[in-house]
């Protein structure tokens, strides 16, 4: 019943819909009502994870975070989950104020750029058993030529509004996602090789059918924990997360490429930020994680699509956690990790995949491709640290 | 371990370090985390207008004006010098001289403020004026809720809302309150015996007058 939940109602409000609309327009309302419905769930999803962040983030610094906004015209609190719905009125209302010297087709267009590509990515997830809103044979190449777009726009914000910072930012967005785009499609190679399909629905089955329970997802081998770490790293970057959040940088560049925009434009770029970070994430849920698949046979009356939003909100804590906690790279050390570290990792990875179809199943070959992967891992580390000649200071005169 | 140099000392300080720091940094967010909804106390938030931390009694807000006993007009120590609006920098005061003159505390006739205005949205409390005031007439206060919803009006002082009697200055800054008391007290003391023949005036008007000229306390400015 819960399951297909999701499904009745789609079919529901189809059928009401067509009750007076000719026969042609069958296809389209469907369409229009999946992504009606993935706009509608993430962008609830986009308010709550807002204050789930702001708190969170509070929380890790000892105070308490937006507790107060909650039912309008009540004293209701509601823990302060209020907020966003105050938050978008505000966004909303504001004056919305463009550069006179500013590109205003561009920059009027470059938040709607944001915003799309993400929603696009997300139309290809699989959330639930059969709740896909477009079954695409190659769906994970859809994901990164759409995902990639999301440059465009970043482009286009700090270029069209004429400021340095706007375009310094911008040509750090640029550097930052073409370098991490690198090593993040590397990473899902050999889940690719695994599943033996583009098709994200194809690898969902696929990890069900690699074992029981959490043990055929693939971050429980070697090749696909590395995959997983190394595509979590490169996913932050490319949504500019923290601590890859140069792009923005506010105690350098203010606030990056959307330094000029107000009102509910500025509202706009920070959604599409966080619609590609819950893109991305659902990637990494539906590639390593098994997707909507429930970690126990005996956990399967759960519904599907409760699991994958269990899944991805961790992963969403995860980054929440991540952003309290670490600071934010310089650029040569973001270029560094990019292509200094992380391609040859994905590399080897990539290696060390092969060989775990090759070495007989045991606990040989963990020690095979984990060790490869290790070994490079400590080697590359280590020439990297040597090459910058860190060690130790002694202070020879306080001695 | 302190014999290794370069690559040596890197892979060996490697090994022992490598991602360390980036440990150390989850760890304590976690905990500060969880820690934060298991006791209340590392939390530092005062939660605002329910709970107000009590202010330290070198706090200040914006200038008012103090006068002695009941009367905030014949009690009022202003007596339109204009020296604060002169010296105050962002040029906030406006004065203008009544006419008519008062009696001060001593019955002397002194000159009194027709308008007195201060505007508080320039006003930056730098308390210059209270420092050049030669009459201890105009003082620091407290009050910071001075939210409003007519930016021009609701935040230009008046004299009628400037003037706050002297018991309220001893109620927020007593210590600073008991030491001007003093000082004017001994002032007028000196100035009654100068004027000889003349039996000494009452002295204490201000309402927490210390008896004596002598009892002036040095140390009472923080
Ligand atoms: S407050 Fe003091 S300085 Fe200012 S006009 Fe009055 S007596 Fe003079
Ligand atoms: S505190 Fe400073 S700025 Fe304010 S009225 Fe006095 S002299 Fe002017």
């Amino acid at each position: 019943m819960l399951e297909s939940l999701p499904l009745v109602l789609k079919d529901l409000l189809q059928r009401a819909v067509m009750t007076f609309l000719p026969g042609w327009a069958e296809s389209w309302v469907s369409a229009l009502i999946s992504a009606g419905a993935i706009v509608a769930i993430f962008g609830l999803l986009f308010g709550i994870v807002t204050v789930l962040e702001r708190k969170g983030l509070a929380r890790m610094q000892n105070r308490y975070g937006p507790n107060r906004v909650g039912i309008p015209l009540t004293s209701i609190r509601m823990a302060g989950f209020g907020q966003f719905l105050a938050d978008g009125i505000k966004a909303l209302t504001k004056e919305d104020l463009v550069p006179s010297r500013a590109d205003r087709v561009v920059h009027f267009l470059a938040p709607v750029v944001m915003v799309i590509p993400a929603v696009l990515a997300l139309a290809v997830i699989p959330f639930g058993r059969s709740h896909v809103a477009v079954e695409l044979e190659a769906g994970l190449l859809f994901f990164f030529a759409v995902g990639s777009a999301t440059e465009l726009a970043v482009f286009m914000a700090g270029w069209s509004s004429r400021n340095k910072y706007s375009l310094l930012g911008a040509m750090r967005a640029i550097a930052q996602m073409l370098s991490y785009e690198v090593p993040l499609v590397l990473a899902v190679v050999p889940v690719v090789m695994a599943a033996g399909s583009l098709s994200l629905v194809r690898m969902v089955e696929a990890q069900a059918a690699a074992g029981s329970g959490w043990m055929g997802w693939y971050v429980a081998t070697p090749w696909g924990l590395v995959g997983f770490i190394l595509f979590l790293a490169a996913a932050l970057a490319e949504a500019n997360r923290s601590p890859f959040d140069l792009p923005e940088g506010e105690s350098e560049i203010v606030a990056g490429y959307f330094i000029e925009y107000s009102g509910f434009k500025f509202a706009l770029f920070f959604l599409g930020e966080y619609l590609g970070l819950f893109a991305a994430l659902s990637l990494a849920v539906t590639l390593f994680l098994g997707g909507w698949l429930p970690p126990a046979a005996a956990l399967a009356w759960l519904p599907s699509w409760f699991w994958f939003f269990l899944k991805l909100l961790l992963l969403i804590g995860l980054a929440i956690w991540i952003r309290g906690s670490w600071p934010r790279l310089r650029v040569d050390q973001l270029m560094g990790l990019a292509w200094k570290f992380m391609l040859p990792l994905t590399l080897t990875n990539l290696v060390g995949f092969v060989l775990w179809w090759h070495v007989p199943s045991g606990w040989l070959r963990w020690i095979v491709c984990g060790g490869l992967v290790w070994i490079t891992y400590f080697g590359l580390a280590h020439s990297l640290l040597a090459s910058r000649g860190w060690a130790p200071r002694h202070y020879r005169l306080v001695e | 371990m302190d014999g290794r140099t370069g690559f040596a000392a890197a892979i060996w300080y490697g090994w022992l370090m490598l991602g360390e720091g980036l440990a150390k940094g989850l760890w304590v967010t976690a905990r500060n985390f969880i820690g934060s909804y298991l006791s209340e106390e590392r939390l530092v938030t005062v939660q605002y207008p329910e709970e107000r931390r009590s202010l330290p009694e070198a706090t200040r807000s914006f200038p008012f004006l103090v006068y002695d006993g009941d009367d905030p007009v014949t009690g009022l120590r202003c007596v339109a010098c204009k020296i604060c609006e002169a010296e105050c920098p962002p040029q906030c005061i406006y004065i203008v001289k009544d006419k008519v003159k008062k009696p001060d505390a001593t019955g002397k006739l002194q000159n009194q403020p027709l308008i007195f205005d201060i505007d508080i949205s320039v006003c930056m409390s730098c308390q210059i004026c209270v420092e050049v005031c030669p009459f201890d007439a105009i003082k620091m206060d407290v009050a910071y809720e001075w939210s409003t919803l007519d930016r021009f009006e609701g935040l230009l002082l008046h004299k009628e809302q400037l003037s706050k009697p002297n018991s309220y200055y001893h109620k927020i800054h007593p210590a600073e309150a008991a030491e001007v008391d003093a000082r004017l007290a001994a002032a007028r003391a000196r100035a009654a015996a100068k004027s000889s023949g003349s039996s000494a005036r009452p002295v204490g008007v201000g309402a927490a007058t210390p008896g004596s000229a002598a009892a002036r306390p040095g140390a009472a400015t923080e």
